[in-house]
């Protein structure tokens, strides 16, 4: 049996991109020391600022808000109801049950209930990819909640996994805004508020892992809309090249935080936001609506559209194993 | 000696021979280690865990694409 590298008791986790194993107490350690790090070096934020997180049940959201609240950080949490079917219903009510249990303020969006929408219809209606539907949504309703609330800074779940698989996509297209916008920290700017990425350090097999010690139950199955999607396979060929090349994750986005993006920053102009004329929230198109507010528009009069009709045969597949055939789904 | 494993996505129950390491079934099964964890009448464990007849396992994904 495995040892663990800082005292020699049976190990609960091997982690080859640091060749070592560790018990539980000296991995939690090591995660505590992972996002310490990342906030201080990035200069997210400090024990004064009021920090809105944004939850969705899922591993990494809960794992950041236990960690940033174990830290005695000033941590509330924000919860979006997407209408993502009974996706979204399990979502919420592993979501609630973790503030609940802890006696921690949770903010809520119920997007059909707020704007007469959901994700799947949007993304039918829009004709845009459901991911790319739901990115948007969430991000307009992040940066409007924290602004309402007058929140210092929004912090959100996103892991090495997650950076390095759109540094991959970004790099494949090299697309240099995306690339001149992919940082731990975007400052507030132009109406914009201040967001973060304090899990920049660990991956998220690591916020999994943090979960199941911590006793953290979370929604372990997929969005079913996200199955199959672009962004898996890049994690898919980026694990892959892991294994034999462990750390390699860790180098590519770190080192391209360090050596590259400095230089991309230098090199490409970022456009000036100005307010939405419709809802006021900063847009990127002068005298237009804003992209929410345009799916909101193209959306809002229709009948909702099932998830099912939105997938594709493998991930129909998937769904319907986990969730059921019913077509009203 | 078989051993029973728990797979998600979707979740099922699947028969595995039993008998060897956790890294040995999950070869045995094409999933990548870095992205699962293993799961030992419910504690977390490491891939060079055994695994008994008895055991309950599960190998859960750790990748999410949201």
């Amino acid at each position: 049996m495995s040892k663990c590298r800082s005292c020699g008791e049976p190990a609960v986790i091997d982690l080859a991109r640091h060749n070592a194993n560790f018990c539980a107490e000296h991995f939690l350690q090591l995660c505590r020391r992972q996002l310490r790090k990342a906030i201080d070096e990035f200069e997210m934020f400090d024990e004064n600022d009021r920090i809105l997180v944004a939850v969705s049940g899922g591993k990494d959201s809960l794992a950041l808000w236990d960690m940033l609240i174990d830290e005695g950080f000033r941590a509330d949490g924000l919860y979006i109801g997407l209408g993502i079917g009974d996706y979204s219903d399990a979502s919420g009510v592993v979501t609630r049950a973790f503030a609940e249990q802890r006696g921690l303020t949770l903010h809520e969006v119920d997007l059909r209930e707020a704007h007469g929408i959901d994700v799947p219809t949007a993304a039918y209606r829009s004709g845009r990819a459901p991911c790319s539907a739901c990115g948007l949504t969430k991000r307009h309703l992040f940066d409007a909640v924290a602004s309402e609330y007058g929140y210092d800074v929004l912090a959100t779940g996103h892991n090495l996994d997650d950076e390095a698989a759109v540094l991959f996509g970004n790099t494949l297209r090299w697309d240099v805004e995306y690339l001149r916008r992919q940082a731990p920290v975007l400052p507030s700017r132009d109406g914009f508020g201040k967001k973060v990425k304090p899990l920049v350090r660990l991956t998220e097999r690591e916020m999994a892992a943090w979960c199941i010690l911590r006793g953290i139950d979370y929604i372990v199955e997929e969005c079913p809309m996200a199955i199959g999607n672009r962004h898996l396979g890049y994690k898919t060929a980026l694990n892959a090249i892991e294994e034999t090349s462990p750390g390699s994750k860790a180098s590519f986005y770190l080192g391209f935080l360090e050596r590259m993006r400095p230089v991309i920053e230098q090199a490409v102009a970022h456009d000036p936001a100005v307010p939405c004329p419709s809802c006021g929230s900063p847009t990127g198109r002068s005298g237009e609506i804003c992209a929410f507010c345009r799916l909101v528009a193209s959306t809002s009069e229709s009948e909702p559209v099932p998830v099912r009709m939105l997938l594709g045969k493998q991930a129909r597949n998937v769904f319907d194993a986990q969730w059921g055939t019913s077509n009203d789904r | 000696m078989t051993v029973f494993v728990r797979l998600r996505q979707p979740s099922r129950v699947i028969e595995v021979r039993g008998g060897r390491t956790a890294r040995a079934v999950l070869m045995d099964l094409e999933l990548v280690a870095e992205a699962h964890l293993v799961i030992c009448n419910g504690a977390l464990v490491p891939a060079d865990t055994y695994l008994a007849e008895t055991d309950e396992i599960e190998i859960r994904p750790v990748i999410s694409g949201g």
